[in-house]
């Protein structure tokens, strides 16, 4: 098996400050891999490591093979990155941010504005990007490090505040990404986009890995708290354990044709977090 | 190169849409250009503004806008960005680098044109702006590098570039403070300037610009370690 990520017992302390406490996970080529985790759980600062921004006080990682703490600009070539902040030049237009990029990355400028199309931003390619909105930021940041057809893309809270219809846009873009073999590596709050989109998922908290493995198995594991919500067309609402001892209730409502709706309350990676931390992941 | 030609370019783009950076350039050229021909005093040194308007261009333009294109970038990540592409530190400060100090040597040539030199004489006004040029803007990388934000720099960036442009200038009213100047290189770039049609220039002169720039590069290598670009 060959990872993308590898991360054996990273561990950094700012000031007096544990931030990250033996963090050990890897990424397999190809698949998209979500570290979930509250604000100031230490996502961020994962992410710096793992990119050589920064170097961890003990521990190593690996990315694409190399220790992050050597990696070179050929490494860095085959990284896109999408920041929590964009870092885009704001007084420069649409076009001449990724036109810069283009001549960074060695890439001919005529494929500018077949990316422009594919994002939706041909129309404000001459637009400077202080007067575009979040959405259209982040798309042009997630064009950006997509640019250099990169085998590892970081994203950062890409749907951070985000209408559903950019964030649909956003996540049928990383489905393609994947489908193209590219390694994601995404950090979220955002337990649906984690379990749509991603193939692994850490749950980070207080600098400590809390849970780790596919979405599916990660619920299925905390299924002790799944009941049947059942609504009466009288109004009423009923919860019922999801087994073999609620058969008869259900049928003599099915029988009396009494039944609204009926759900299945399976837990998500949500209540999982707070089962395990006592609170919610915004 | 591509890499330092990319950051170039692009700075030059930028450059144009930023106005606080654009008049950095041109406030002292077109200043030099104005008093030059409009004030005329009897027994004033010849060429005295553009003596006195060169020394402060050196002293604040590419000073205070290399500290402020390198802590802006720092403030609003693009740095970060850009160094996790496929450019190196050292790219990325040769990119600036270039750009301002190329800036800041077309400003001198409309400054030396206003001096209304001839062609051997112009050539050596042209090379002491070029290291005056070059002294400051290592010391502004050093306040770039250092600053995390934009107005970490300017609040560093605004009382150096005052001793470097001013202290020149009011040596000349005080003595106390004309001997204190001569170890600063503005304060030698002025009194070569002000000797430039004799070209009579002594060791003091390129002695105190050459240990000014290796004490700035001594501390900008320093900072730079210790501060990390990105």
């Amino acid at each position: 098996m060959s990872y993308a990520i590898t991360a054996n017992d990273l561990s950094i302390k700012f000031a007096e400050k544990q931030v990250l406490n033996d963090i050990s996970f890897h990424v397999e080529n190809g698949n998209i891999f979500g570290l979930l985790g509250p604000s100031g759980a230490g996502k961020t600062t994962l992410i710096k490591i793992l990119t050589g921004q920064l170097r961890q006080d003990s521990g190593s990682a690996e990315l694409l093979g190399k220790d992050t703490r050597n990696l070179t600009a050929s490494e860095h070539g085959q990284i896109g990155a999408m920041m929590d902040n964009y870092g885009l030049y704001e007084r420069l237009s649409v076009y001449d941010n990724l036109a810069f990029y283009a001549d960074i990355y060695r890439i001919s400028r005529s494929t500018i504005n077949d990316t422009l199309k594919s994002i939706g931003l041909y129309e404000a390619r001459g637009t400077a990007v202080s007067k575009l909105s979040k959405g259209m930021k982040n798309r042009l940041s997630l064009a950006r490090a997509l640019m250099n057809d990169a085998k590892l893309l970081f994203l950062d809270e890409p749907t951070s505040g985000l209408d559903p219809a950019t964030t649909k846009e956003i996540h049928s873009i990383l489905a393609e990404q994947k489908k193209k073999g590219t390694t994601i590596f995404l950090t979220t709050h955002n337990m649906f986009e984690a379990e749509s989109l991603c193939d692994y998922v850490a749950l980070l908290s207080k600098g400590d890995i809390i849970e780790y493995g596919k979405p599916a198995d990660i619920c299925r594991k905390y299924n002790h708290m799944n009941k049947l919500h059942i609504t009466l067309k009288d109004g009423k609402e009923v919860m019922l354990e999801n087994n073999s001892t609620s058969a008869s209730a259900v049928k003599d409502y099915l029988e009396k044709n009494m039944i609204e709706a009926i759900h299945s309350t399976e837990p998500t990676l949500e209540t999982a977090f707070i089962e395990l931390t006592g609170r919610g992941l915004e | 190169m591509n890499n330092v030609a990319a950051i170039f370019k692009k700075q030059l783009k930028d450059t144009l849409k930023n106005k606080t950076v654009l008049i950095q350039f041109i406030l002292f050229p077109v200043m030099t250009l104005i008093m030059n021909n409009a004030i005329k005093i009897q027994d004033m040194p010849e060429n005295f503004f553009v003596n006195l308007f060169a020394t402060m261009y050196i002293g604040m333009a590419p000073l205070t806008s290399i500290s402020a294109i390198i802590s802006e970038e720092k403030e609003k990540n693009t740095l970060r960005v850009l160094i996790m592409s496929n450019v190196k530190p050292y790219e990325y400060l040769l990119g600036v680098g270039s750009y301002v100090w190329f800036a800041c040597m077309l400003g001198s040539v409309v400054i030396c044109a206003a001096g209304g030199y001839d062609l051997q004489t112009s050539i050596v006004f042209m090379c002491i702006m070029a290291v005056g040029i070059l002294t400051s803007l290592l010391i502004g990388a050093i306040i770039g590098v250092w600053s995390k934000t934009q107005m970490m720099a300017t609040s560093v960036a605004v009382p150096v570039m005052m001793i470097f442009s001013f202290v020149p200038m009011l040596s000349l009213f005080n003595s106390t403070i004309e001997k204190m100047a001569k170890v600063i290189y503005s304060e030698q770039i002025s009194r070569m300037l002000g000797q430039i049609n004799d070209l009579e220039f002594d060791v003091m002169n390129v002695g105190v610009i050459g240990v000014n720039i290796l004490i700035a590069a001594v501390i900008f290598v320093v900072i730079f370690k210790k501060s990390k670009l990105a």
